[in-house]
């Protein structure tokens, strides 16, 4: 099966259950939104599926492409096909973001073959090009004094590079104003597709303005209370989680 | 990563095998007054070296250990069991078809011979305690520069060199630069005619092959006015279950608007004591820099100086410093401002691995009666692990005014998130770390030549791919 298939999930952190039984399944090629109110969960179910070790996952599977993804190091996952856009991506001092994707690119390929210098940087300035980057970019070290902005084109510049089968975007609008969200929304979008299944993990509808998702998802209490099509984040956004919470199948809970 | 790790494993040990002994001419163990004459006599000394390494071995049994600053690891040295002379009694020879056949091996294990045709404009390769190959390219030599062996200097151009021998570092400067003084054989002459500036390296390869043994080589370089020189030197040894000990002595004089740069890799073996004095002399306006890679031993005491005597002169030291499991790299810079207008610049960064301890000690003084003196330090410290450790020990006299001075220090640490960051984007721990690593000196290994800064990144890698697990 070609998707990302989370099963009943129950993660803890610090001894403490932060989600508990969710069941999400991402088809590669479609765009799915997870919304939960602010300050929900954290980025917790995202680190979970990047294989975070502070997270600790006490039931459930996560499937991608039918593949166990918890038995799997973090580097394991992202060689295999997973891609997590940060909330907050790490400074590497000294390290420029083309020769960290470089060394990123260079661990895909197999052993004892040397990634196409040429070849990649053709591939680079393309990238950009598409996402409409000035070509300095890549000599500036990553993340390092950049704008909230600029993290997240650069995040969005390495989802295009790296070619996942499945993105994770962890409150990829946070603490960007409406031009650099559009920029950003802008390249998700052009990277859709058929071979990119993608989860959109926010808190807010207006991201879901300038990418639309195929399906919503509405998280309350560390799980799924409701689900459909685009419109329900409008209509979220009209009674709020509140009114998502009563309207769940099953009781949830609330700390 | 599998075939990574083979291959590094290869990599790591690249210096660590030794071929029998096959010395002609052996000092035996121990150090004494015979032992001086025995290798006075063997390099037949003029009387005035004879006199000077009597000295030497004077000033040396007088002076105590510097532990009361330095590290009590120096106690480790037994002087009474090292081996400070062997040698298989021959001159050097001018190519490596004549070098005997393990010496050669050796040499070419290592890759000398090859980097010599590649990038070098000459080469010297000391085996233990001589010399054994020495040679400079015809064009170069043609120019009027002299590349030898410190004995053949002594011997073929004794004006040049006794007018600056030990004028620059003097016997008594430390214990072991007193020590080296007594027993010193080997290590490079370099005379660079006015205004000749030589365009590819001068290399010098250090192997020590014997165990119990101490090499003591001795470096003097002149470059006359106007001149430009660039000396690089390497290192390797065997390891062996007790300490070798290297205690070098480096001297270099850049005349008035001359400039030397001065590169080293050190990449000993876990258990040798390498305790080095290095300094320069700058004269008007002439430029001293030393580019100083400390990457293996088990103590590294080291501190290159400047000494700017003339007006406007400079001096630099770029540092880096890695200090994994029993390691101690106790390693910065001294410049001494003699003259107005001189100005220096001291960039350190060092990283600590595992139980790695880096140690920064540096040193400028500037006195009151001097104007427009400039100097910039920055010393950066990376921890890997907990148990990782750092020191620093600035001591910076800047008196009068009109001076200026910049200090900047500061210590960083690798976050897991930084790793965890790395390794979503496919890299393991072990790439990641060096990544993180390679970046922290990446602005300084850009200021070296191309072939050191890639053999440093190499050696960089290594060290991280062994740190991790």
């Amino acid at each position: 099966m070609n998707e990302l298939n989370i099963e009943n999930l129950h993660i803890a952190v610090g001894g403490q259950e932060i989600v508990r039984g969710l069941t999400l399944r991402v088809p590669r090629g479609e765009v799915h939104a997870l919304m939960r109110p602010n300050g929900s969960g954290k980025s917790t179910l995202a680190k979970v599926l990047a294989g975070h070790p502070d997270y600790q996952v006490i039931a459930g599977k996560v499937l991608m492409d039918g593949e166990n993804l918890l038995e799997l190091e973090p580097d394991e996952r992202a060689r295999r096909g997973l891609f997590m856009a940060f909330q907050y991506p790490s400074e590497i001092p000294g390290v420029t973001i083309a020769n960290f994707l470089r060394a990123a690119l260079q661990s895909r390929v197999p052993e004892g073959e040397e990634l196409e210098a040429t070849d990649y940087y053709a591939k680079l300035y393309e990238k950009m090009e598409l996402l409409g980057m000035d070509r300095s970019f890549t000599s500036r070290a990553v993340n390092e004094g950049f704008s909230g902005g600029e993290k997240k084109r650069a995040e969005i510049l390495q989802l295009a590079m790296l070619e996942p089968k499945y993105a994770v975007l962890d409150e990829t609008d946070s603490g960007l104003d409406i031009d650099a969200l559009k920029t950003v929304a802008h390249g998700v979008n052009s990277l859709r597709g058929p071979d990119l299944g993608i989860l959109l993990i926010t808190h807010y509808q207006r991201l879901l303005n300038y990418i639309v998702p195929d399906h919503v998802h509405v998280m309350v209490g560390g799980r799924i209370v409701r689900s459909g099509r685009k419109e329900l984040a409008l209509e979220l956004e009209e009674r709020g989680y509140d009114w998502a919470r009563e309207g769940a199948v099953e009781p949830v809970y609330t700390r | 990563m599998k075939t990574d790790t083979s291959a590094v494993d290869i990599d790591r040990n690249k210096g660590d095998f030794f071929y029998p002994e096959a010395h002609v001419r052996d000092a035996g163990v121990g150090l004494s007054e015979q032992t001086v004459h025995y290798i006075a006599d063997v390099k037949e000394d003029p009387d005035w070296v004879r006199e000077y390494r009597l000295r030497g071995l004077k000033t040396f049994l007088e002076k105590p250990l510097p532990t009361h600053w330095a590290s009590k690891d120096l106690e480790a040295i037994d002087f009474g069991k090292i081996r400070y002379y062997l040698s298989p009694g021959t001159e050097p020879k001018r190519s490596w078809e004549e070098v005997p056949d393990d010496i050669k091996r050796t040499f070419e294990r290592l890759g000398i011979p090859e980097q010599e045709r590649k990038f070098l404009a000459g080469v010297e390769a000391q085996f233990d305690s001589e010399a054994v190959y020495s040679n400079i390219k015809k064009a170069v030599g043609e120019q009027g520069v002299i590349f030898v062996g410190s004995r053949e200097g002594l011997k073929n151009y004794p004006e040049i060199f006794r007018k600056w021998f030990g004028k620059v570092i003097p016997i008594a400067d430390n214990k072991f630069s007193a020590l080296n003084s007594a027993v010193f054989s080997g290590g490079s002459f370099i005379y660079v005619p006015p205004g000749v500036k030589v365009k590819h390296p001068l290399q010098a390869y250090f192997r020590i092959n014997a165990e119990n043994f101490g090499q003591f080589e001795r470096t003097l370089i002149i470059a006359d006015e106007g001149s430009e020189v660039t000396y690089m030197e390497g290192c390797t040894a065997p390891k062996f279950n007790t300490p070798t000990l290297h205690s070098a002595v480096v001297e270099l004089v850049a005349l008035k608007g001359a400039k030397i740069q001065y590169i080293t890799v050190q990449n000993w073996a876990s258990n040798v004591f390498n305790l080095v004095t290095k300094r320069g002399l700058a004269q008007e306006n002439a430029e001293v820099k030393w580019i100083d890679c400390n990457i293996g031993s088990r103590l590294t005491m080291k501190y290159p100086s400047v000494i700017m005597k003339g007006r406007k002169a400079r001096g630099e030291v770029l540092s880096i410093a890695l200090a994994n499991d029993g390691q101690h790299q106790d390693t910065g810079a001294k410049m001494i401002h003699a003259a107005d207008e001189t100005t220096s610049n001291i960039i350190s960064k060092s990283i600590s691995i595992g139980k790695g301890r880096a140690t920064y000690r540096g040193l400028v003084h500037v006195p009151k009666h001097l104007k427009h003196c400039k100097n910039n330090t920055e010393c950066d410290a990376l921890l890997i692990n907990s148990t990782s450790r750092t020191d620093t020990y600035p001591a910076i006299t800047v008196r009068g005014t009109g001076n200026a001075v910049q200090h900047e220090a500061s210590v960083s640490q690798v976050s897991a998130e930084q790793i965890f960051y790395m390794q979503q984007r496919g890299l393991s721990e072990a790439q990641a770390m060096s990544l993180s690593v390679n970046g922290f000196v990446n602005d300084l290994v850009r200021q070296f030549p191309m072939e050191y800064s890639v053999e440093l990144k190499r050696l960089i890698e290594l060290e991280m791919e062994g740190s991790v697990g």
